[in-house]
C-alpha cells in the first residue's frame, strides 16, 4: 500500500514543473550564493582623507590605511567641510582628518590626535569601519613608538604584543561559519514546508476526502507524504556537502555519520511541526503564512545570522524554543570543531524532545479535526 | 460482497442531527434505503444533502442519532463501510496532475484490487474515456471528469454507491448518459443513493426524499409524491409575465403562485375561483393573451407545496 502511495507522490513531484528544479537549485543557492551575500565582514569602505599636515608620517598613515584591504580612498579633500560633502553625496562612509602639525606633535609631544568621523546611517559599516580604522591607527602609533624605542633606549620600557589564535576556524572565514548553518535552513524548508503544503493542497483540492473513504490507514497516508521529502532532504543535504567540499574545501572535522544522525532527528522534529501547521490550515495561503511566520521566527532566533549571546536576555530565553538553534549548533560543532556524538548529548536530548512534542501535537490535533 | 437478496437494509438512518457552529445542517433525518434501489435526495443548494452524504460515508460525525450502511454503524464500523462503499463527492476530487489511467489505478490499488478484475463493472463508462487514458485528469471536460470519478468510485465493486450531485455542471447529453449508467448499475444489484438539485431527475429514481433546510419533508416514490398533491393546479400564461405574477397573487382564491419556466403555476381554492373569474380579473388589470390550463402536478409543484406548508 505504502509503495503505491509513494509511487504516486514521486510521480506528482517529478511531474510538477518547478519543484524538482527548485530542489536542485536550492542547495547551490544556499551554499554558494548566500554565504557571499550574508557576510558581515565589511570591506571596501569608502574613506575620505583630509590631510592637513602633508608630512612623511601622515603619508605613511594614509598608505597603511589604504593597504589594509578594508578601505578604499574615495576622496582626498583639503578641508573637513569638503570631506563631509562627499559623505553627504554618499561617496564616502568615513572621514579621516589628519590635523596640521601632526608630525611635529608626534615628535615633540610624543602624541597627536586624528579625527575619525563615520556615517552611521548604515550602522554596521560606520561602527565596524571606524573601529577597523582606529585599530590601524593604533597599530601605526605602536610602530612609530617602537622605532623610537629601538633608536633611543631599547631597555627603557617593556612592551607587549597581542597575537590572537582563532581556533576551529583559523583564517576566520565567515563562509566556514555560515555554510553549515545554511544547510540546516535548506533542510528545514524542504522537510518542514513541502510536506505540510502538500497535505494542505490535498485538503484544498478535496482529494484528501476521496482518500479518506478508501481503507487507507491515516498513518500510512501521512507517512507517504513525509517519506519522499525526507529522502529528497537527504539527497539535498548530500549535495550541500559536496558543493561545500568542492567550492570551499570545507570538510567536516567530525564524522558525517553524526551529521546524518542529527539531520534525521531534526527532520523528524521539523516535519512534525509542518504536520501541526497542516492540521490547522485549510487553504494553501493560510499554511504558507503560518509557515513563514514560524520559520522566520525560528531562523532569526536560532543564531544563524547573529550570535545568540548578542540578543537581549528575553530573546535568549526565546531562542531555546527554536529547534533550528540546536541543529545549527550541532552542525557548526561537528563541521568546524569535530565534536563527536558524546559531546552533543544535550542537543540530541532537546531535539528528541521537539520530535516527540511536535509529532504528538500533530497526532492529537489531527484527531480533533476529523 | 453481494448483499442483495439478504434482508439487511442498505441504509438505516435514525434521528441524525448535525450542526455547524449552531447553524443546523441536518435535523432529525430518518430514512431507510432498500437493497438495490435508486434513492434520490432532492433539494436546493444548502439543504444539507452533502452533509448527509458525508455522515453516511463516515467522513463526518453526526452530533446525535445513529446511521448504518449495509448493517454497519458509521461510527464503529467505519473501516468496514469504507471497503464496501463507493463515494463520488460533489466536487471533482481526483488527482488532476495524474493521468486518467493512473487515477483509476491508484484507487484500484488502495482497495487491494486491479483494474482488470472489475473491468466489467466500469466497462460501459470507462470505455468512453479510455481513448484519453494518458491525458491528465485536470485536462478532461466536465462530463469526462464525472465519468472518470464514477469509474474510480466503482473500481472496487462497492455494494452501495453514494453520488453527491453527479449531474451538476455537466451538459444535458452527459446527464442523460449518466442516468442510463445508473440504471445499468442498479440492474447489477448495486444500491445507489444520489442527490440532485434538479427536480426533473426525481422521476428517474425508485424512491425520493425531498429535503429542505436540513429536514426531510417527504419520502416516497415519485408517483406517490405526485399523487399526494391534492390541490387544484393551474398554469397561467400572459403577454407580460413579470407583472402577471404580482397580480395573480392579489386575486382572492389564489393560494400560491410560483414562476415555472414559461408558465406561472398557481394553486387555487376552486370553491371561490373559476378560470372565467380569474381571466376577467386579469383582463381588468390590463393583461391579454391569457391562457389558463388545469395541469397535473410535477415533483417541483409538490416540493413547493410542501415547502410552503
Amino acid at each position: 500500500m505504502l509503495k503505491y502511495l509513494l509511487e504516486k507522490e514521486f510521480k506528482q513531484f517529478f511531474r510538477s514543473s518547478s519543484l524538482p528544479r527548485m530542489v536542485i537549485i536550492m542547495p547551490f543557492m544556499a551554499v554558494l550564493i548566500f554565504p557571499l551575500v550574508a557576510n558581515f565582514e565589511i570591506k571596501n569602505i569608502n574613506l575620505a582623507v583630509v590631510d592637513n599636515d602633508k608630512s612623511t608620517y601622515s603619508q605613511q598613515l594614509i598608505q597603511k590605511v589604504s593597504s589594509s584591504g578594508y578601505f578604499r580612498i574615495s576622496d582626498v579633500s583639503d578641508s573637513y567641510p569638503q570631506a563631509l560633502r562627499s559623505v553627504e553625496l554618499n561617496k564616502s562612509d568615513i572621514i579621516l582628518e589628519i590635523p596640521p602639525h601632526f608630525e611635529r606633535d608626534m615628535a615633540k609631544e610624543k602624541s597627536a590626535t586624528v579625527l575619525i568621523a563615520a556615517n552611521s546611517v548604515s550602522g554596521t559599516k560606520g561602527g565596524l569601519g571606524s573601529s577597523y580604522l582606529a585599530g590601524i591607527i593604533g597599530d601605526f602609533s605602536n610602530n612609530i613608538r617602537s622605532e623610537w624605542i629601538t633608536a633611543s633606549d631599547r631597555f627603557s620600557s617593556g612592551r607587549f604584543e597581542i597575537s590572537p589564535q582563532f581556533w576551529y576556524n583559523p583564517r576566520l572565514l565567515y563562509t566556514y561559519f555560515m555554510v553549515p548553518a545554511l544547510m540546516v535552513m535548506v533542510l528545514a524548508m524542504l522537510c518542514g514546508f513541502l510536506p505540510a503544503l502538500n497535505i494542505v493542497g490535498e485538503k484544498a483540492n478535496g482529494t484528501i476526502e476521496q482518500m479518506n473513504v478508501t481503507p487507507v490507514n491515516k498513518f500510512i497516508f501521512i507517512l507517504s507524504k513525509l517519506l519522499p521529502y525526507w529522502i529528497i532532504g537527504f539527497v539535498v543535504l548530500t549535495i550541500c556537502f559536496i558543493v561545500a567540499r568542492i567550492f570551499y574545501g570545507l570538510v567536516p572535522e567530525g564524522s558525517l555519520a553524526t551529521i546524518y544522525l542529527f539531520a534525521a532527528l531534526f527532520v523528524l522534529a521539523f516535519s512534525g511541526f509542518g504536520l501541526v501547521i497542516s492540521n490547522y490550515a485549510n487553504t494553501l495561503q493560510q499554511a504558507m503564512f503560518m509557515m513563514f511566520f514560524f520559520v522566520l521566527t525560528f531562523i532569526l532566533m536560532s543564531g544563524l545570522y547573529t550570535p545568540i549571546a548578542n540578543m537581549p536576555q528575553w530573546a535568549q530565553y526565546l531562542s531555546n524554543f527554536s529547534p533550528l538553534k540546536y541543529i545549527i549548533i550541532v552542525l557548526r560543532q561537528v563541521y568546524l570543531k569535530g565534536s563527536s556524538f558524546s559531546e552533543l548529548l544535550l542537543p540530541f536530548a532537546v531535539l528528541s524532545g521537539f520530535a516527540v512534542f511536535f509529532n504528538g501535537w500533530a497526532v492529537l490535533s489531527y484527531r480533533k479535526s476529523s | 460482497m453481494t448483499l442483495s437478496g439478504s434482508n439487511i437494509k442498505a441504509v438505516v438512518c435514525t434521528d441524525v442531527c448535525k450542526s455547524y457552529e449552531k447553524v443546523p445542517a441536518l435535523r432529525n433525518i430518518s430514512f431507510t434505503v432498500e437493497q438495490g434501489e435508486i434513492f434520490g435526495v432532492i433539494g436546493p443548494d444548502g439543504a444539507g444533502k452533502s452533509t448527509l452524504f458525508r455522515v453516511l460515508t463516515t467522513l463526518l460525525l453526526a452530533d446525535s442519532g445513529t446511521a448504518s450502511v449495509e448493517g454497519m454503524n458509521v461510527v464503529k464500523g467505519y473501516k468496514e463501510i469504507r471497503k464496501n462503499v463507493g463515494y463520488m463527492p460533489g466536487r471533482f476530487s481526483l488527482y488532476q496532475d495524474l493521468t486518467v489511467e493512473e487515477n483509476l489505478k491508484i484507487f484500484a490499488t488502495l482497495f487491494h484490487t486491479t483494474i482488470e478484475e472489475n473491468y466489467y463493472l466500469i466497462k460501459d463508462i470507462y470505455s468512453q474515456i479510455e481513448p484519453f487514458k494518458t491525458r491528465r485528469a485536470g485536462a478532461l471536460s466536465g462530463g469526462m471528469k464525472q465519468k472518470l470519478a464514477l469509474s474510480c468510485a466503482l473500481i472496487h465493486k462497492p455494494s452501495i454507491l453514494f453520488l453527491d450531485e453527479p449531474t451538476t455542471g455537466i451538459d444535458p447529453v452527459s446527464r442523460k448518459e449518466l442516468w442510463e449508467m445508473l440504471r445499468k448499475l442498479k440492474s447489477q444489484g448495486i444500491t445507489i443513493v444520489v442527490s440532485t438539485p434538479y427536480m426533473d431527475e426525481a422521476s428517474l429514481c425508485d424512491r425520493i426524499a425531498l429535503i429542505r433546510d436540513g429536514e426531510f419533508m417527504k419520502i416516497d416514490t415519485p408517483k406517490g409524491i405526485i399523487s399526494g398533491f391534492r390541490k387544484e393546479l393551474w398554469a397561467v400564461r400572459g403577454s407580460n409575465m413579470s407583472a402577471l405574477i404580482g397580480h395573480l397573487r392579489e386575486v382572492d382564491g389564489v393560494v400560491t403562485c410560483f414562476a415555472f419556466g414559461d408558465n406561472h403555476h398557481i394553486t387555487v381554492d376552486n370553491t371561490i375561483l373559476t378560470k372565467e373569474i380569474l381571466r376577467s380579473r386579469l383582463e381588468e388589470k390590463g393583461h391579454n393573451e391569457i391562457i389558463i390550463e388545469k395541469i397535473e402536478a410535477g415533483i417541483e409543484d409538490c416540493f413547493m407545496e410542501l415547502a410552503n406548508r
